[in-house]
């Protein structure tokens, strides 16, 4: 059996869905540039008080942006019955499950972390250091989207699951939360960045094994 | 032992004196211990005065607590590898329990925090960090249970999830203690360890063993509980069969 | 495995909540057989057909496949955006099938549809589209699920003849089905 081409088909078809579903993928990125907008404004202008938490801000943005769109992820493929013939290959389900959660930080991740030196920019950041910063931002949003499609995955077969997958996937965030602060900082030391890498390596080797044993059980 | 826990019939039997024996057993130690914390032992005014007190619930429920997930864990595990579906009313049982108890924690802590560290929260203080993230982790394993539409799924995700949490919990707690360590603020309270005089350790020590009984017989009870709804539900599946 | 046999079931047995829905239950289907599956609503048809699948585990008992098969569900797993042609030329592509998804389309009587989004189908369109799956890639098993639904008397006599030339090749069949079947099954088997 060839193992890369259902994965390309899979990837293929989550791009063209959320390709399809036209505004459903830039939601995310509304939320995103919506959330920290309403910061200025609820903390005050102190251009030295926006600098000393816009890197935080930018953190709880990305996390809470990343579970916006996670309900559908796994829910719409149980719906329509797709997941019950992926379910059924002979491909590895932990393989489809990264791949299609790759394919939904492709559309819908990436975008926020090429957003983040604009961002980061009106939060008065040091623009100097916002570039380097989106590696940070980059990798710690795939982890938040690993976490999150566990999430997903099991709550895929639970009606209104939003709140339920913000509720187990957001404990998960917390190393990635802290080692990517420490490491977007405009004077962050490199082994935060390395912590912050190796806690995304950690959830990219477990992530899938458990959306994918959540996967068997919502087609069960 | 495990084989004993593994057999229904043989659980109920036995759990039927256990859990009351466990129960009177676990408050007799706690009531002592208290009794010993509010009345006997003197209060140390570097530790806050009289507030130090709350030292005789704070720490058996912080051990409770870490030692609950750990529970909620193995018995997960034990269900996921053997499926005994004991050890699945004893993970269902452990998550309210355990909550309780980190929220318990959390709640002395606050309390004993305000006057020796004048604020209600103080968030530079690792431990109650991973107990807060404890608490979430629990709240998510009872929430996930309940939007689950049969016990076996509810059985199934509870697990996955206490697994994945479970994994995740030394990587929290090392970057939580790195993030605390750089935060340092305030004194972060020492109350464990070996430097503690005698006449504060014994109590402690008492009281954390009656609340580890008190909770493994709140927990036997949860799990007779569970066997009898059971129970009463094949009856009513039987009676909706018409059988 | 007994040899010969493409699905031999043993003593199965599947539990939904506290009910038990069947237990005991042996089935064989052999190249060129087709089973048939009655009872009425909650009997736990499609229970058997996901056991069957590997989808469900059941209580006790197993299942042994020979080679790969076939699912038809209740659902049609099109995705809202997808056409036919696009639903098509994506299995093809997952399973390395060097079948053509328009030739097929045009076999399930989708020439008009073919380029139409699947939430605009109608319900027999969709039907058919997922039917157009089964002749993608050659597999000896099929499990179908009420595959007439919603199909017209065109689509049932179309249906029944992919079956015949299935079984004809050797191919083996369980459908669970209500009322007639538009085909003559080898046994039937009631749950």
């Amino acid at each position: 059996m060839n193992t890369p081409a259902p994965l390309r088909a899979a990837f293929r078809q989550a791009i063209t869905e959320a390709w399809a579903s036209g505004a459903g993928a830039l939601l995310p990125i509304g939320f995103f540039a919506g959330a920290a907008m309403l910061v200025p404004f609820t903390v005050g202008t102190d251009a030295a008080q926006l600098a000393a938490i816009g890197t935080g801000v930018l953190w709880v943005a990305l996390a809470l942006a990343s579970l916006v769109s996670m309900e559908r992820l796994f829910q719409a493929d149980l719906e329509d019955g797709t997941l019950d013939l992926w379910a059924q290959e002979e491909t590895p389900l932990f393989l489809v499950a990264a791949t299609k959660i790759l394919a939904h930080w492709l559309v819908s991740g990436l975008p926020l972390v090429l957003l983040t030196p604009l961002i980061g920019l009106t939060l008065q950041l040091p623009a100097d250091a916002l570039l380097p910063a989106m590696l940070a931002y980059g990798l710690g949003g795939l982890a938040f989207f690993l976490w999150g499609g566990v999430a997903g995955a099991l709550a895929a077969s639970v009606p209104r699951g939003g709140l339920l997958i913000a509720l187990l996937a957001l404990p998960l965030f917390i190393p990635t939360a802290i080692f990517g602060g420490l490491a977007a900082q405009p004077d962050g030391e490199t082994s935060n960045l390395l912590f912050l890498a190796a806690s995304t390596l950690f959830a990219l080797g477990v992530a899938p094994f458990a959306a994918s044993a959540a996967l068997r059980l919502a087609v069960d | 032992m495990i084989s004993i826990f593994a057999n229904p019939h043989r659980f109920m039997a036995l759990s039927r004196w256990l859990a009351p024996v466990c129960l009177i057993a676990g408050v007799a130690l706690i009531a002592w211990s208290v009794w010993q914390g509010l009345w006997v032992v003197p209060k140390d005014d570097y530790q806050g005065g009289d507030i130090m007190r709350a030292m005789f619930i704070h720490v058996p429920s912080a051990w409770l607590a870490m030692g609950s997930y750990l529970g909620l864990a193995l018995a997960s595990f034990v269900w996921f590898i053997w499926r005994h579906e004991l050890a699945d009313m004893a993970a269902k049982s452990i998550a309210p329990l355990g909550a309780g108890y980190t929220a318990m924690c959390l709640a002395t802590g606050s309390i004993w925090g305000k006057p020796t560290w004048g604020t209600w929260w103080l968030w530079d203080d690792a431990r109650m960090m991973s107990v807060l993230v404890m608490f979430f982790l629990f709240l998510g394993y009872m929430a996930l249970r309940a939007a689950m539409d049969t016990r076996q799924k509810a059985a199934k995700a509870g697990a996955i999830l206490a697994m994945v949490g479970a994994v995740n919990v030394p990587l929290i707690k090392f970057s939580v203690d790195i993030w605390a360590s750089l935060h340092q603020g305030a004194s972060v309270i020492r109350m464990d360890g070996p430097a503690m005089p005698a006449v504060y350790l014994t109590p402690l020590l008492i009281g954390a063993l009656g609340h580890m009984i008190f909770f493994a017989a709140l927990t036997l009870t949860l799990m007779r509980a569970e066997v009898w709804q059971r129970r009463a539900d094949v009856i009513l599946a039987r009676k909706l069969a018409g059988g | 495995m007994t040899d010969g046999l493409l699905i031999e079931a043993d003593g199965l047995g599947a539990v939904r909540g506290e009910r038990i829905l069947f237990s005991g239950l042996h089935l064989t289907v052999r190249p060129g057989e087709a089973i048939v599956l009655r009872g009425p609503n909650g009997s736990g048809k499609s229970t058997l057909l996901r056991i069957i699948a590997g989808l469900s585990q059941p209580a006790v008992g197993e299942v042994r496949l020979d080679g790969t098969h076939h699912w038809i569900g209740h659902r049609n797993a099109i995705k809202p955006h997808e056409t036919p042609r696009q639903h098509l030329q994506h299995w093809a592509r997952a399973w390395g099938s060097s079948a053509d998804p328009v030739e097929i389309a045009n076999r399930m009587g989708l020439e008009r549809p073919l380029d139409v989004a699947g939430r605009l189908l109608s319900a027999g369109q969709r039907r058919r589209t997922a039917l157009g799956r089964l002749l993608l890639s050659e597999r000896p098993v099929w499990l179908l699920d009420e595959p007439f639904t919603a199909l017209d008397t065109n689509g049932r006599a179309l249906l029944a003849e992919m079956m015949a030339t299935h079984r004809a090749t050797g191919g083996g069949i369980i459908a669970a089905l209500h009322g007639e079947a538009p085909f003559e099954a080898d046994r039937e088997m009631v749950l």
